[in-house]
């Protein structure tokens, strides 16, 4: 084999071992760092901060719209399980991470009875993580929770 | 014969490489992404409730006429057209809107209008016909007020407006010029009426609000050749050469709905959230400091004929965007509402006073993130190369008729 030949040979080789590594390095780059749709981590029902109340959320509709006011039933219970009626529940949250509040004010709008209280007026009008915050009122005093949510 | 063999062998891996050279594949969730930017995901025009005219075919027809009528104006020489011009998107290319005289605002594009809760850039309007009845009594833009607005009515399209809304009502000594927003003497007649007279007065005005309403209903958004694009990807086709998106514009969508964070909160089919946010947009040279969405939310609360006054549903409880306004907070205060980037390439200047001159002026914006005026800013800086911003550019042009 001449030397001329050994050599392209060689640079043969090395072009194709440098190009498929680009290659494969382009294939397998992650791509768009894509908002967790899962929400596996992010739990829909708390003990509050100080331990007075067990607070479940659950979107009216099985899903949760993004741009649409729309509205969530909050349901109170005592660390035992009892509902808990008649309390006054604030609302708040926000993006932590873009450092603004909600674009609302979402308010209860109704008691259902049995614990259940309907939130409306919720309004997620960007993707990413979301904070919803309530501040609770009830018999066994005031207490605050605070859920995660993607959309 | 070996050496034939390794030039051929080279060849082919190189043609391989370069069929692959070109963007990666969109995984499920940037397709889903993309889909839900195009107009196939628009939902349908929304009601409005407080417009029992809005979509009779013959309110939008006098709708149409009265957008485009000059004597709508204290000069008669400005109409609705005269800013929001007909063959350019329904805005004018100006950094500020002319009308009698300058504007403090951007003219807005009309495409798609009737889909936003809230209309001006602070929002202080929360349906077409109150947006569309604000300009006739600003003194910057029509410079007119509401009683020789009804009596132009009773005069020259008596017969159109009577079949739509029913009788006119008597206007009979009620002053030529009269309303609570215009000049001294105006203001002075206004209050010289009587509440029967100004009540049928505010009737004619709020119609006329209604019928230009009922037209804006149709200047819905086009399809693009990005919206081509999306719908090839949805359904799993190659789309056709011409709609296809070259490797620069898919890169900068990839940026858009990836690093960028463009979609943060040009989001949905009219890539907008509809909502107002701060992001360190300088104010205009020789205006005043904006207080932005802070005002707007007094302003809109405050209007005889927003969703909850009588000329509206009249009850707060049937309005919910007013019902669940968020009416403080610091986030307010010099926040712009999100404009639709449909169209965007072809309407330079940017900004809610045109501040920013073309479209790489406004990523280069978005990506240095400078600090807010006064308060803090959404925008987080951005490490975006020159090709990069180039391609976001290149991106952003396929948002525009082909």
């Amino acid at each position: 084999m001449s030397a001329s030949l050994r050599f392209l040979l060689a640079l043969l080789v090395l072009v194709v071992l440098v190009s498929g590594g680009f290659y494969v390095s382009d294939r397998l780059r992650p791509t768009a760092a894509a908002p967790a749709q899962a929400q596996a981590g992010l739990p829909r029902t708390k003990p509050t901060v100080a331990g007075l109340y067990q607070v479940s959320i659950e979107p009216e509709n099985a899903t949760v719209p993004q741009g649409e006011l729309h509205a969530w039933v909050l349901t109170l219970r005592t660390p035992d399980g009892k509902a808990v009626d008649g309390a006054e529940i604030a609302v708040d949250g926000g993006m932590p991470a873009h450092n603004h509040g909600l674009p609302t004010s979402p308010k209860v709008t109704a008691a259902l009875g049995e614990g259940r209280y309907r939130i409306d007026g919720v309004r997620f009008n960007m993707g990413g993580r979301w904070e919803l915050r309530f501040a609770i009122s009830g018999a066994a005093g005031t207490d605050a929770v605070a859920f995660d949510l993607d959309v | 014969m070996l050496l034939r063999a390794a030039v051929w062998l080279g060849l082919f891996w190189a043609i391989g490489l370069l069929a692959g050279c070109g963007p990666a594949p969109f995984n499920e969730k940037e397709r889903a992404t993309i889909v839900s930017l195009s107009l196939s995901a628009l939902k349908p025009l929304p009601p409005d409730p407080t417009n029992a005219y809005a979509d009779q075919p013959g309110a939008a027809a006098l709708g149409a006429t009265l957008f485009f009528d000059t004597r709508l104006s204290r000069d008669g020489n400005v109409s609705c057209g005269t800013c929001h011009k007909i063959d350019r998107h329904f805005q004018d290319d100006l950094p500020l809107g002319v009308g009698v005289s300058t504007n403090n605002r951007r003219t807005m594009p009309l495409a798609g209008v009737a889909w936003s809760p809230f209309l001006f850039w602070d929002g202080r309007r929360d349906s077409l016909w109150a947006q569309a009845l604000t300009p006739l009594e600003d003194a910057r833009e029509h410079a007119g007020n509401r009683a020789a607005y009804a009596h132009f009515i009773a005069g020259h399209f008596r017969e159109r407006y009577e079949r739509i809304f029913g009788p006119l009502p008597d206007l009979d000594g009620v002053p030529d010029n009269a309303g609570p927003l215009g000049t001294r003497e105006q203001q002075a007649a206004w209050a010289s009426l009587g509440d029967a007279q100004r009540d049928g007065v505010d009737q004619v005005f709020v119609n006329l609000g209604k019928a230009i309403a009922a037209f804006e209903r149709s200047l819905t958004p086009q399809p693009t050749r990005f919206d081509r694009f999306a719908g090839a990807l949805a359904k799993g086709e190659n789309p056709r050469s011409a709609d296809a998106l070259s490797d620069e514009e898919v890169q900068g969508l990839r940026l858009f709905i990836g690093k960028a964070n463009c979609i943060t909160c040009h989001n949905g089919p009219r890539f907008t959230d509809d909502h107002f946010h701060k992001t360190g947009v300088p104010d205009a040279a020789g205006l005043p400091a904006e207080s932005g969405r802070a005002d707007g939310v007094s302003k809109v609360l405050a209007d005889p004929f927003n969703c909850a006054g009588r000329f509206g549903s009249g009850r707060l409880e049937n309005c919910p965007e007013l019902l669940f306004i968020k009416k403080d907070g610091p986030e307010l205060l010099r926040a712009f509402k999100t404009p639709s980037l449909r169209g965007v390439a072809d309407r330079p200047p940017y900004m809610h006073a045109g501040q920013i001159p073309d479209l790489a002026a406004v990523v280069d914006h978005y990506a240095r993130a400078p600090k807010a005026p006064a308060g803090h800013s959404e925008a987080e800086p951005l490490t975006l190369s020159e090709r990069e911003k180039a391609a976001l550019v290149a991106f952003l042009r396929t948002l525009s008729d082909p």
